[in-house]
């Protein structure tokens, strides 16, 4: 819905006001022309100038409401960040578990108040660290493997006090692994908070291919499993965040990453329900995690409009009166793809930027990008930088002072509005595909955000979108202000793959191998709980690349479907 | 020159190692595409005794490798395994998050260009389409 001057004169507003609306448009007109377009990224239409919202309805209850009261519009708690701001959850990983475990110690002491956890990629692809070569071991993330590198890494965290993000895909083997860890410490599975952020195994088919393991109706079977099993063990865990941020650096708008998520969440909660779970219930520990594109005012209005549309749609769609289970809780990281290699420190001020616009949007948790992102895996001071710029907001630029500050603004209501309805637009499409699985199968949303991301770069590339010290403001390169790149030496990562292969020796073979058989069983029956006999496994020694190896030979390897 | 020159520049995108993000690969492919080449495209994780065989069996001028994490490092790999095949005459090019350190080494063992962040479309289809007349002019006489 766009306010124009237009519109607001065939409201029939006051006359004096008809007069001088009439008299700005002739002014406006007459010095910037009337074929200057400007769109926003979703396309959306923004005009030069917004006015009081024409709200004949008199909808401000019904559209916006108050924080924590539907449609949540403003926020999900009554308080929001005035109570408890953000969790400032800095993605980490590296090298071996033990340097991994000396870099969350003093992020948490720099002003870090949760923990996210990044594996290496040979994690992510199911492969332990003796299947692949050295060269590239450890260089984005950290080894883990095994029960006692989990250990290792988390050693002295008090992971009973502290809330942890596990970069963890289906089959979900780190939280095996941490869930035994505390076990072996006596920790009680109901203090273990924390959610694991790589569960939406759609968005990885679709999207970011890298956490992709296991088939699609594979990891849809584990997936199921795996919630069915930690709503009864471990009642805390938020075990699905529906992943908006792969859908959107993959190159949909940011409207359509939006409409793409929630078509997703639609699908997880349809699987719940059939399974005979309670969505009163079950939607309690849903969480969301999404981008945030430079594009400002339309980051903030796409999380405003997909707050309101998913307060809006799991009471329609699923009779949901339970507040908390409406509760849109979301993560987001400031989007890599608009930093740049030229003039890299810029990207601070890219980075703040992108951090505001989270933080208007009422985020619940987020992490901001290291200025070096572009260059190479974070350095240790750029990550520092981006805490503090964190900090900085939130203390000395008082951005939590008011709940939902730019709600009002004529601009950011009206836009909200049009957000809405493209995001809609989107969720429709997908309903007409019979869901988001049947539309990722046949490729439908592939070739949607592949068109999306050709079209933003021609806007590069052509100058229509202008990035300071890419296409315009070209400074010569100063390669000073260049982090030096430390990367594990390569001794330490053999010294990992030779540890590892002593762990091998070490465990009573009888025992892996009757786990291993049973998980290869249960995975073959059609009742029997995967996550529940891999628990098993982890507990008998398996390693990461045991178990997603006996899964891939079950429930068929994960191959993504090439749309270019 | 070997071939006619009407014979469109044959390249092949893929990525080696273990990431799996390709975006930028698919607007490689689509860049290369649109300006008249052949592209051969493949899923990510290819292993690089894959990358030889099928710059072999397509006979590609060019392999384009994209890499966003760190899978560059196997690149001189590659550019051993390729030069073991007889396949000295095809160019390579990397393209995605490349440090400075590492381009030095890269281009060392060989390859061709390496294009990063912010490179537009007219550059790399140009510098490509060129590399691929450089391959076409250095291809054995079988």
């Amino acid at each position: 819905m766009q306010i124009t001057p237009a519109r607001w004169i065939e409201k029939g507003h006051p006359m004096s006001m008809k007069n001088k609306a009439a008299d700005w448009h002739e002014k406006y007109d007459a010095m910037i022309g009337t074929d200057k377009v400007v769109k926003n990224r979703s396309g959306i239409e923004i005009a030069p100038l917004y006015w009081p919202l024409d709200d004949p309805d008199g909808s401000y209850a019904e559209k916006l409401g108050f924080p924590g009261d539907d449609p949540m519009t403003r926020g999900i708690y009554p308080t929001m960040h005035r109570g408890r701001t953000w969790s400032q959850r800095q993605l980490i990983g590296l090298g071996r578990p033990v340097d991994f475990n000396a870099r969350i110690k003093s992020i948490l002491k720099s002003g870090a108040s949760a923990l996210s956890i990044i594996p290496c990629n040979s994690v992510y692809r199911g492969l332990d660290c003796d299947e692949v070569e050295p060269e590239i071991l450890g260089t984005c993330g950290t080894i883990l493997n095994t029960v006692e590198d989990m250990d290792i890494s988390l050693k002295d965290i008090p992971i009973d006090e502290i809330s942890i993000g596990l970069n963890d895909p289906n089959p979900f083997t780190m939280l095996a692994q941490m869930l035994v860890v505390a076990e072996n410490r006596g920790i009680s599975w109901d203090k273990i908070t924390g959610t694991s952020n790589q569960s939406d195994y759609i968005s990885h088919f679709v999207a970011n291919h890298m956490f992709y393991r296991l088939s699609l109706p594979g990891a849809r079977r584990v997936q199921m499993d795996t919630i069915t099993w930690l709503a009864e063990h471990v009642p805390n865990w938020n075990a699905l965040s529906i992943v908006g941020q792969h859908m959107q650096q993959a190159g949909a708008t940011p409207a359509q990453a939006m409409g793409l998520t929630l078509s997703t969440a639609i699908q997880y909660a349809n699987d719940c329900i059939e399974r005979g779970m309670d969505p009163e219930k079950f939607l309690e520990r849903f969480t969301f995690f999404f981008d945030i594109s430079i594009s400002f005012f339309e980051e903030v209005a796409k999380f405003r409009a997909g707050r309101r549309i998913w307060n809006n749609l799991v009471t329609e769609r699923f009779g949901v009166t339970n507040p908390r289970a409406k509760r849109f809780k979301f993560h987001a990281q400031t989007s890599g793809l608009d930093l740049t290699r030229q003039q890299p420190l810029n990207n601070i001020a890219r980075v703040t930027a992108q951090a505001m616009a989270g933080i208007f949007g009422g985020l619940q948790s987020m992490h901001t990008d290291g200025y070096d992102e572009v260059l190479s895996t974070p350095s240790e001071d750029s990550a520092k930088i981006a805490i503090s710029t964190q900090n900085i907001l939130k203390h000395e630029a008082h951005l939590c002072d008011v709940i939902d500050p730019l709600g009002g603004s004529y601009y950011v209501e009206s836009l909200t509005y049009a957000m809405e309805e493209e995001i809609l637009k989107v969720i429709v499409q997908i309903d007409e595909k019979g869901g988001m699985y049947k539309a990722v199968e046949c490729g439908f949303v592939q070739e949607m955000i592949g068109a999306s991301a050709l079209e933003y770069q021609d806007q590069v590339d052509s100058g229509e979108q202008i990035v300071v010290g890419v296409n315009a403001f070209q400074e010569t390169e100063d390669a000073s202000s260049r982090p030096i790149l430390k990367r594990p030496p390569i001794e330490q990562m053999e010294e990992q793959i030779k540890r590892l292969k002593e762990v091998k020796v070490a465990r009573d073979p009888d025992v892996l191998a009757r786990a291993l058989q049973d998980l290869r069983d249960t995975a073959k029956s059609t009742d029997a709980n995967v996550f529940a006999a891999e628990m098993d496994a982890v507990r008998a020694g398996a390693t990461l690349g045991e178990i997603v190896s006996v899964l891939r030979d079950e429930l068929g390897f994960g191959m993504p479907l090439v749309v270019a | 020159m070997n071939q006619d020159p009407t014979v469109p520049a044959r390249v092949l995108v893929t990525k080696i190692g273990l990431d799996g993000h390709d975006r930028g690969s698919r607007i490689i492919a689509a860049y290369l595409r649109d300006a008249g080449m052949e592209v051969i495209y493949t899923n990510p994780w290819q292993k690089i005794e894959a990358v030889v065989t099928l710059a072999m069996q397509e006979d590609v001028d060019v392999i384009g490798i994209s890499s966003l994490a760190t899978d560059h490092l196997l690149v001189p790999k590659l550019m051993a395994a390729l030069k073991q095949a007889g396949l000295d005459h095809v160019r390579v090019v990397v393209g995605g998050i490349v440090p400075d350190e590492d381009e030095a080494d890269l281009l060392a063992t060989g390859v061709s260009k390496v294009f990063h962040p912010g490179a537009v479309r007219d550059e790399i289809v140009s510098e490509v389409a060129r590399l691929a007349r450089d391959a076409d002019n250095a291809r054995p006489l079988d």
